[in-house]
């Protein structure tokens, strides 16, 4: 056997959604709650059949605001939870999205993107919730989202997704779209011995001490669950660090700071961005998501023709990567923003770059994936 | 009544939470305190009591009491519970709602509690008018009765509450008034004791603005229409139905017994691993 045919035997033939699902299992996640919605539905699918097999729990619930609400409460008892929906239903969990922000809940939402608004194309591919994964709910908050590009990241963000939650105390969003969601390609997923799996803080005070939204210097509180004996409150209404209602200006102000603080003070660990050929680039493609794999091909197809094109790939669109953008403004000329939809992070590029470099965007949003060429003579056009 | 006030206050957060929202009056605090003395005659371990609860007035129950607590969205308390539940089947969990919590914004998660059999007792205190929000007319608000948005007379028809529990396929169903404070405190230990979904509806009084708008008298005025309406189920089976009309049967209502969904699941884990 030669040293591909062994690769290929190590390999397997996955779906994105797939891939999502078992990461979810592989990084802890034993409770889902879900509503059938394509393109996301082979992920309820598969944890409804192999949850229980490792003793977690799947439900059906009657809609999104219900599946929302039904993880929250889970993730109270110290269950890891998830959720997977699509645009509709991912604009129907907004509310108890908010809920988790507010009550910091860790639970995970993974959206498979498709074409919108409203029921718009069920079975196509969008990058158009992009904003909605940063500003989805009511008030004043900070989010994070993952955009993974492949089978393999499929699986891999949703566990760094589910360890997020976890350390940081809050819902994380996984933003997939149809391609990859419904795609199969051969990976190599990595030895499950090696991944880094990460719990939540738990208390060491005595219940009497306890404080479920303690304010400490790195802005994330250690959680009790239900039924160990902290007996704490917990509510959406804006709350003192006990968890009871307050009006209080500054206990106000606090507690937005905390949800600001706890995910701005830990962007450089929470951030992670790809890129390729930056060496001697004098410009650059950003794209994430689906129209990443179409923009890396242009980029080798562009440097062939001898064109000083880099591609940067944020696996993590939210927080926004400025300090990595901001390291390489200094090289670049130019940055070609290229997205599935008429145009959402290219703003933040455009924010970032403060005119230090040009930002161009191409924009695709007929229900189609971006293809390499389109891309490529876009950058040929603008360079 | 020193003794009952005792029992309560050992279950309350006094230090932390108090005064409440209530209006004096209010038969919401009856309530609780029914619900307290139930926990505390069946010796519930408080640790493993999870109260939750939506929005209004009934829902603000949870922050006064030292149980494991969970204040949630608007109709959404059902849905939060039987997350809570499933994931941690060995929590007695408690949901604490109002007719337009339970009932408007919530009917969905409602009927689906109910048809889905999941282990949780509710208790839905029906005042009939949304109190809150300033007196606006429920699901629960009858016919040609007034509220702020019903200014001449609310044309809508009200939900039969157990009939509505019952035939979404809920196994126990009970209905008790603030009035009937002991007999109360006994629906809600049978619903508590009761595996599978358990509703009970509490009759309360919004005097602040039902009984203003409709001209039903203060609070007391209310209660004693809720002694002289209240018919036991019992007692009416032998009422011919004309003295039943305009009364309300209170009691167990249907008591049945069918499969659990938490037992249900823990059957499907316990196949799906010797498959293994």
């Amino acid at each position: 056997m030669n040293q591909d045919t062994k690769n290929i035997a190590r390999g397997e033939l996955l779906q994105g959604n797939e891939a999502c699902a078992r990461g979810a299992i592989t990084a802890g996640v034993r409770f889902f709650a879900g509503y059938p919605i394509t393109p996301s539905t082979e992920i309820a699918e598969y944890l409804a059949r192999n949850l229980p097999k490792v003793g977690g729990k799947f439900i059906q619930m009657e809609d999104e605001l219900a599946s929302m609400a039904a993880i929250i409460g889970a993730s109270l008892t110290g269950t890891k939870a998830m959720t997977a929906t699509s645009g509709p239903g991912f604009s129907l969990m907004q509310e108890n999205i908010g809920y988790a922000y507010m009550a910091e809940v860790p639970c995970v939402v993974v959206d498979v993107q498709r074409g919108g608004p409203s029921t718009g194309l069920p079975t196509k591919i969008s990058q158009s919730d992009t904003m909605q994964a940063r500003w989805g709910t009511h008030g004043d908050y900070y989010s994070i989202a993952l955009a993974p590009s492949s089978v393999e990241e499929c699986f891999t963000s949703t566990i760094q997704a589910v360890n997020l939650s976890e350390k940081y105390r809050t819902p994380v969003i996984v933003l997939m779209d149809e391609v990859i969601g419904h795609m199969r390609e051969k990976v190599n997923l990595p030895d499950p011995k090696q991944i880094k799996i990460i719990d939540r803080e738990k208390p060491t005070v005595p219940p009497d001490w306890y404080q479920h939204f303690e304010i400490n210097p790195h802005f994330v509180s250690p959680m009790a669950s239900f039924g160990e004996g902290y007996r704490f409150n917990v509510t959406g209404l804006t709350h003192d660090p006990f968890g009871f209602p307050t009006g209080q200006p500054k206990e106000i102000a606090d507690k937005l700071d905390k949800l600001k603080n706890k995910i701005m003070h830990h962007a450089d660990d929470i951030i992670q961005v790809r890129d390729e050929l930056m060496e001697n680039a004098n410009m650059a493609v950003f794209a994430y998501g689906a129209a990443a794999r179409a923009a890396r091909q242009a980029v080798r197809m562009a440097r062939q023709k001898r064109i000083k094109v880099g591609l940067i790939q944020p696996l993590t669109i939210w927080p926004f990567p400025d300090t990595y953008l901001k390291s390489v403004l200094e090289q670049l000329d130019l940055i070609l923003v290229v997205e599935l939809n008429q145009g959402q992070l290219v703003l933040e590029v455009e924010r970032v770059s403060c005119g230090k470099a040009m930002v161009k965007s191409l924009n695709r949003y007929d229900g189609e994936l971006i293809t390499p060429e389109q891309i490529f003579n876009r950058i040929k056009e603008v360079r | 009544m020193e003794i009952y006030s005792e029992i309560t206050h050992k279950y309350l957060r006094t230090k932390k939470r108090f005064p409440n929202v209530w209006c004096a009056g209010c038969g919401i605090g009856i309530a609780l305190g029914a619900i307290i003395r139930a926990i505390d005659k069946l010796s519930l371990d408080r640790n493993e009591v999870v109260m939750v609860s939506g929005i209004g007035c009934s829902s603000r129950m949870p922050v006064y009491v030292d149980f494991n607590t969970l204040h949630t969205t608007h109709g959404r308390a059902l849905a939060f519970a039987t997350g809570v539940k499933l994931a941690k089947p060995s929590m007695k969990v408690i949901v604490i709602t109002g007719d337009g919590d339970a009932l408007a914004i919530g009917g969905n998660h409602f009927i689906h509690a109910c048809r889905r059999n999941i282990n949780i007792t509710t208790i839905l205190i029906n005042n009939r008018i949304y109190g809150m929000t300033g007196g606006q007319y429920s699901p629960a608000t009858p016919f040609m009765k007034f509220g702020t948005t019903a200014p001449y007379g609310n044309r809508e028809r009200d939900f039969d509450i157990p009939m509505l529990a019952q035939t979404a396929g809920a196994p126990f169903v009970a209905r008790g008034t603030v009035y009937h404070v002991v007999q109360l405190q006994k629906l809600v230990e049978a619903a508590i004791v009761k595996k599978g979904f358990s509703l009970v509806e509490v009759i309360s009084q919004c005097h602040t603005l039902y009984g203003r708008l409709n001209k039903e008298g203060g609070a007391v005025e209310m209660m004693t229409w809720q002694k002289e309406h209240a018919v036991p189920i019992e007692a009416a089976k032998n009422l011919p139905p004309e003295k039943l009309k305009d009364k309300l049967l209170t009691g167990i209502l249907w008591n049945v017994d069918i499969p659990e969904y938490c037992e249900e699941y823990d059957k499907i884990i316990a196949e799906t691993k010797e498959v293994n």
